[in-house]
């Protein structure tokens, strides 16, 4: 665990360099991947750039209309660096809804543009992994197993790497099955139905899991319907993409 | 077509094929049930979000001694400093003003000047030139810094009535509204 590291007079926090490091991956990838699709880079690139200036804005705004006589006391707040002043669930809704928007205007195939951003998601997802690794977050429960870790005063699942180790073999399957499938979107719908099994088998390892309905792990239960939604989806998919394909035979 | 496309199209064998993964999906779920204070890391005492801030017994800049579980009940804003340093200079006024806005409400404002590598003379004397009123504890060996891994100043902890810390900023300077907003969500949990 390495939360911060001072260089100087700076306090570096090493989780935000890590997700730094995963949006530039997302952004690459999916230049990369829009051109072997024949999906237009330059748009895709904008649309990803809007997206995460959208987020951004988006999940200060909303931050401040939780608190908004404070903000309208002290509006120079707004342009603070703090990170904990964010909204994550704001900036996510205003970040998918400024991009989409964007990407329907300029003409971009919904399902081939999530395609062309699956790589670089689930590379993503690695660098989420690294930083919970370097914050302690995302910690393991309680265990005896000779590979436990000790953390926060008890010997715990090292629940980090598992998500390392995970999202690897995602990343690996993703780079694996592209091209494969021959329906647009069935890259996209696989690779989260594959990190909805990773949750919901890796959860249950996990120590600060959200509890509802007096035992069950939360996350667990919102990886279930999503694992549902996407395994009849991706049959949709690819019914159709067939009967598309015998349609133009 | 691949092999996977082809089981994907075949409507029999994905849905004989999702139900049995759904099922699994299911029992493991129930297996890995665990009562809620299972998981929870509001019990044990560790510097982060959600956790139970550590607790100490610090002498305070009067000679009097201040052990930081008996402001338990309390809204505290535990805020770990040096006089030296520009960030903690420039945030203290705002913290001064959270104090006297909130006092009343149960805010306490717990500054802990970390003396090993300051001068309490130099604490002294700026908390007297800005007028700060709140109590001003002295981490003269360093032990309260290390319990906390202080890595940088200022640091600042929110902690809520419950002895629960709701957030942690570390660095400076922080704004108004940021002190503000972590108080409003902290006064939000008095009993």
């Amino acid at each position: 665990m390495m939360p911060i590291v001072n260089i100087g007079p700076l306090a570096i926090q090493v989780p935000g360099l890590f997700l730094l490091a995963g949006v530039w991956a997302v952004v690459t990838q999916a230049e990369r991947e829009s051109r072997r699709l024949r999906l237009n880079a330059a748009v895709v690139s904008n649309m990803l750039l809007i997206g995460l200036v959208a987020g951004v804005l988006g999940a200060r705004l909303a931050y401040a209309l939780r608190y908004l006589d404070v903000y309208l006391d002290a509006p120079l707040g707004l342009l603070s660096l703090n990170p904990t002043t964010l909204s994550v669930p704001g900036g996510a809704v205003t970040g998918v809804l400024a991009a989409a928007t964007y990407g329907r205007r300029r003409g971009l195939p919904l399902w081939s543009t999530l395609d062309a951003l699956t790589p670089g998601l689930a590379a993503l997802a690695i660098a989420v992994g690294f930083a919970h690794l370097a914050s302690g977050d995302a910690f393991g429960m309680p265990s005896d197993v000779p590979w436990a870790v000790e953390l926060w005063g008890e010997a715990r699942h090292p629940s980090q790497i598992y998500e390392l180790l995970f999202g690897g073999l995602i990343l690996f399957a993703v780079l694996e099955l592209r091209g494969r499938l021959p329906a647009s979107g069935g890259l996209f719908l696989l690779w989260v139905g594959m990190s909805a099994l990773s949750r919901l088998f890796l959860e249950a390892f996990r120590g600060d899991s959200l509890i509802v309905l007096g035992s069950l792990r939360s996350a667990q239960l919102v990886s279930l319907g999503l694992l549902a939604l996407v395994l009849t989806g991706l049959h949709l998919r690819v019914v159709s993409a067939n009967r598309e394909g015998s349609d133009h035979a | 077509m691949s092999r996977l496309t082809a089981v994907i199209r075949n409507r029999l064998r994905w849905t004989v094929f999702s139900a049995l993964l759904l099922l699994a999906g299911s029992a493991w779920t129930i297996a890995s049930r665990v009562p809620a204070a299972a998981t929870t890391g509001g019990l044990i005492p560790s510097p982060r979000q959600g956790f139970l801030a550590p607790d100490f017994t610090l002498d305070q800049l009067d000679g009097e001694p201040i052990t930081f579980s008996d402001l338990r009940g309390k809204a505290v804003v535990l805020n770990l400093w040096a006089s030296w340093c520009p960030p903690c200079q420039a945030e203290m006024p705002a913290l001064q003003a959270a104090y006297q806005q909130d006092g009343g409400r149960g805010l306490v404002v717990l500054a802990v000047n970390t003396t090993f590598q300051d001068r309490e003379a130099d604490a002294a004397a700026f908390v007297e030139n800005h007028g700060l009123t709140f109590p001003v504890a002295l981490d003269r060996d360093g032990s309260t810094s290390r319990r906390y891994l202080l890595r940088a100043l200022p640091s600042t902890f929110f902690i809520d009535p419950d002895g629960v810390i709701t957030r942690v900023v570390i660095g400076g300077p922080m704004s108004e509204a940021t002190i503000r907003s972590a108080v409003a969500e902290l006064l939000d949990r008095m009993p």
